[in-house]
């Protein structure tokens, strides 16, 4: 057993596990934070991914050992209060879930996604960004079309902070 | 997983000293091979020492007519790097094209060398390139480095701790993906070395791992175009066969992307 200390969505949290343990099994077990889905548990379909130091990872790859230290964001911590996070809100207006599960994951490796490519971002590139996330609904479209639209909402919500 | 104790190096000799100490210890660099392994259950170290931390593991440097990338480097940095799209684009773009963005986040060139994947990217660059590792002992070359399938010239509880690519004065790399994993079903990295000399490497390929490819080198050295390679045979001989292909269409590949890394070259 060790004691990993960690920031998870902005709160600074202790918590003992055992080596072996996941980020993944640390957030949705002993933190309680179930929004972060496990879904192949193999690192290829992206419902786990979550921010650690800023970087959109697979929490299902990292030892809890591993965040010791780390910055970490889960989907719960993107929301202010009860105004959604213009990703959040992006995927609910152009219906870009359908069962659910790969959601969060989606979400985060999204927000990633135009952090990093900005204004710049066009669907080749959403499409080719989001390998790492497996929707298996197969509801790829609006899901683009939904990050495309929060890159939009997104830079409005940058230029007028 | 099976249980394991994870310890956090603060330095290489750190490391190094906490490797020794273990039954049966394995580094963890950015864990995206090693961990899904231990989640299989198909590897058990008693103990899993990081090195992902170590800043004197981290970062690139460019001097002269070498790039130089420390071995707990992600390959989202080296995708990225200004320094490294300058003077080895083909690198840059094989970093680019590694797993998917959560995984070259993670993911390390130390880590990739050390388990030397049959179908991993780096080792076709750091062959056709003829970069040196060095690691906490000595400088091992390129040709002494490989020992085939899954197997380095590292002695146990050595460690990586950078790779120097000598800047050539071309180098293009093409690679037909698998579509799932991301891995190389065949890669191939084409260099002209600043002397002239043309070096070529295939991963994903041959089934002692990454290999060198004579009659590519020879037909660029004649000519350094893709058509070049149009009266090419590579043999099938010693290729690997799985259900994603057969020894016949990875050599096949290795021709095609062979010309494609000519074409995207610069």
């Amino acid at each position: 057993m060790s004691t990993v200390k960690l920031t998870v969505n902005g709160r600074a949290v202790s918590v003992d596990v055992e080596d072996r343990t996941l980020l993944v099994h640390l957030l949705r077990e002993n933190l309680n934070l179930t929004g972060t889905h496990v879904g192949c548990d193999t690192s290829q379909c992206g419902a786990c991914v979550v921010h650690v130091d800023g970087r959109a990872v697979k929490s299902c790859t990292m030892l809890a050992g591993q965040a010791a230290g780390s910055n970490v964001t889960t989907i719960e911590g993107l929301a202010k209060g009860d105004e959604l996070h213009p990703m959040q809100a992006a995927f609910r207006d152009n219906h870009g879930l359908q069962c659910g599960y790969c959601t969060p994951g989606m979400i985060m490796s999204a927000v990633d996604i135009v952090h990093r490519h900005g204004g710049k971002l066009d669907e080749e590139t959403v499409r080719h960004e989001l390998e790492g996330n497996i929707c298996r609904c197969t509801g790829y479209h609006n899901i683009v079309k939904a990050v495309l639209d929060a890159a939009g909402r997104m830079k409005v919500a940058q230029a007028a902070e | 997983m099976y249980e394991t104790n994870y310890h956090r190096a603060s330095s290489v000799a750190d490391a190094a000293a906490t490797f020794a100490k273990g039954s049966e210890s394995k580094f963890l660099a950015g864990g995206q091979t090693l961990l899904p392994v231990m989640k299989q259950r198909l590897a058990s170290p008693s103990d899993v020492i990081d090195l992902s931390k170590l800043q004197e593991l981290i970062g690139i440097e460019v001097s002269g007519d070498t790039v130089t990338i420390k071995a707990a480097t992600p390959h989202y940095d080296v995708s990225q790097s200004d320094a490294v799209r300058k003077a080895i684009p083909a690198l840059a773009h094989l970093a680019s094209m590694i797993g998917d963005p959560a995984v070259r986040y993670r993911g390390t060139i130390g880590g990739s060398l050390a388990n030397n994947d049959p179908a991993a990217d780096y080792p076709a660059a750091v062959l056709a390139l003829g970069a040196t590792v060095k690691t906490n002992k000595r400088s091992i070359s390129a040709e002494d480095f490989f020992k085939g399938l899954f197997s380095t010239a590292l002695e146990d509880g050595e460690i990586i701790t950078q790779v120097a690519f000598p800047v050539p004065a071309k180098a293009g790399y093409a690679k037909m993906r698998h579509p799932a994993s991301r891995f190389a079903l065949t890669g191939v990295f084409v260099a002209q070395t600043k002397s002239g000399d043309i070096r070529v490497a295939a991963t994903g390929a041959s089934q002692s791992g990454v290999m060198r490819v004579p009659a590519i080198e020879q037909a660029l050295k004649a000519n350094w175009s893709p058509s070049a390679l149009d009266s090419v045979t590579i043999s099938a001989s010693g290729l690997l066969a799985d259900i994603h292909g057969s020894a016949d269409y990875r050599a096949n590949l290795v021709k095609v992307m062979g010309q494609r890394a000519v074409a995207a070259a610069s």
